[in-house]
């Protein structure tokens, strides 16, 4: 009876997880039949919004004459690069200021005022700094978030439960073997959702810098379509990162899952 | 001289607003192998106490000596520190949880899991060691944890009402096999418990504090009859109930 009743649930759990699948499937199928539609009847502007037909079009041809790929892995570069840079630095700066509770006194009103200022409107100044080439680009899209990071890893190495430390604490441990053993694996669920945050944060940084300074990459390519007035090479850089950005992001999670296990 | 001295304890906290006497002149000796409650009402200090004997910070006055050492954060004795919770490090394994201590004092690792697997037998959980702790149940944990404070081989246990979060069931069994184990290792313990019972039931001393501030106000010898019972056993002994009685009224009394 139990049995019976249980694979009744496993099949409306299964029921349940197809009609899910089967309603995003409609969505994106509406969405590019839909563009798709409209902009051959003309409903939609067809030099503005394109159409996915040109925009694949488009695509097929940059691929083939081998730019894409190019502008995809500068792209990609830089935004890994980035984030791997804006997150260590970010945890890094949290440690010390753990470390010092008089530097992050001190420190407190200046990280509430970085945090503030839109990091962005330090572009120009980036470039005539660090010179117009990939440094820069790369250090925008690190520059973006490491105060976030900061400020969010530092609460929550601050957050640890204090009984967690006073248990090494009386086996006599030095600051460093409570931070290595306690407040460090305590604070990895943290850490992990600020590499969520940060994935989207770098992309922003990096597509800001090559709106400004590059000559490749998926930024400067969509730069490059607006002043030329061509959509379609827009339209298909915006997909493009789309994709690789949520890939990025799957990969954050997997690594989640792998760290979490057994944080719980 | 016993083995814990402690003379003319004096701790005030400092806040912006105001400065509060939280213990005022504690002396008392504690001999090696003997276990001792404090007990007292909430405020008395007691946790306090048990913190600057583990020689977490300094008193503001007076001075601890464990084996004839003074104790000061700078020459912490080999202690073990059992608090309300278990605090089992959750990324931990339970043989890892275990031999934390031994980590952080000396790297052979050999030795360690040789000493984790002699515990976690002791204990009578000689399966789990790979296990995690939210695997375990509450009084499974508090056994853990137990092992862990173990296993460093410390000159003293500090027991922070260890049994207050558990079931009464859990806690009568971690009861007797504290003792038990106490007993077989001859350590000297100091239990802090607001539980009358629990105190005369494991202790050979009961020392009485009193609160606002802390100030040690008796001292009471459970009969030498119960002392060689079982903790669950000295509840069911005739004598049990006379001695709960003149320590209730004596914390009464305190108001």
């Amino acid at each position: 009876m139990d049995n019976k009743q249980f694979k009744q649930y496993l099949q409306l759990l299964k029921k349940e997880k197809r009609f899910v699948r089967l309603y995003q499937l409609i969505i994106l199928v509406v969405f590019f039949g839909g563009w798709e539609l409209f902009s051959r009847l003309e409903w939609i502007d067809r030099l503005i919004f394109s159409s996915p037909t040109r925009v694949w079009h488009t695509f097929i041809e940059k691929v083939s004459d081998g730019s894409l790929t190019l502008h995809v892995s500068v792209t990609l570069m830089e935004t890994i690069i980035g984030f791997i840079a804006g997150t260590l630095l970010g945890t890094l700066i949290a440690t010390v200021l753990w470390w010092s509770p008089m530097l992050s006194k001190i420190l407190d009103p200046y990280l509430v005022i970085l945090n503030a200022m839109p990091k962005v409107a330090l572009g120009p100044i980036l470039i005539v700094a660090l010179g117009p080439g990939y440094f820069s680009i790369i250090a925008m899209g690190a520059l973006i978030s490491i105060i976030i990071t900061t400020i969010v890893v530092y609460t929550a190495f601050k957050g640890v439960d204090p009984n967690y430390s006073k248990v090494l604490q009386t086996f006599g441990a030095t600051r460093w073997q409570t931070f290595k053993e306690v407040i460090l694996p305590a604070s990895f669920p943290t850490i992990i959702s600020t590499l969520k945050v940060n994935v989207g944060l770098s992309w922003v940084g990096v597509i800001v810098g090559e709106f400004l300074v590059a000559s490749k990459g998926l930024g400067y390519l969509i730069i490059y379509g607006f002043q030329v007035f061509n959509f379609n090479l827009v339209l298909m850089s915006l997909l493009i990162i789309a994709f690789f950005a949520t890939i990025m992001y799957q990969i954050v999670e997997l690594i989640e899952k792998a760290i979490i296990k057994n944080n719980g | 001289m016993g083995f814990l001295e402690l003379e003319h304890i004096h701790h005030s906290y400092f806040s912006s607003t105001q400065a509060k006497e939280v213990l005022r002149d504690i002396s008392l000796t504690i001999q090696e192998g003997e276990f001792v409650s404090f007990i007292g009402p909430s405020g008395c200090g007691k946790t306090t106490l048990l913190s600057i004997i583990a020689g977490l910070f300094r008193s503001t006055e007076g001075k601890v000596f464990i084996d004839n050492e003074e104790i000061s954060p700078h020459n912490q004795s080999l202690i073990g520190y059992m608090l309300q919770q278990d605090y089992l490090f959750p990324w931990k394994t339970i043989e890892e949880n275990v031999t934390i201590g031994l980590k952080l004092i000396e790297r052979n690792k050999k030795s360690h899991k040789v000493t984790a697997n002699a515990l976690l037998q002791e204990i009578g959980l000689p399966h789990v060691g790979s296990s995690y702790p939210r695997e375990l149940s509450g009084g499974m944990r508090q056994r853990v944890a137990l092992a862990r404070t173990l296993a460093v081989n410390p000159k003293i246990l500090l027991l922070d009402e260890p049994f207050s979060a558990l079931d009464y069931q859990s806690k009568l069994k971690l009861e007797d096999l504290v003792v038990e184990t106490l007993k077989a290792y001859h350590k000297t313990a100091i239990l802090v418990t607001h539980d009358i019972g629990e105190a005369i039931a494991m202790s050979e001393r009961v020392f009485l504090f009193s609160a606002n501030p802390g100030t040690l106000h008796k001292v009471f010898e459970i009969p030498t009859e119960l002392q060689e019972l079982s903790p669950f056993d000295v509840r069911q002994h005739p004598a049990y109930s006379e001695v709960f009685q003149t320590i209730w009224k004596e914390l009464e009394s305190l108001g």
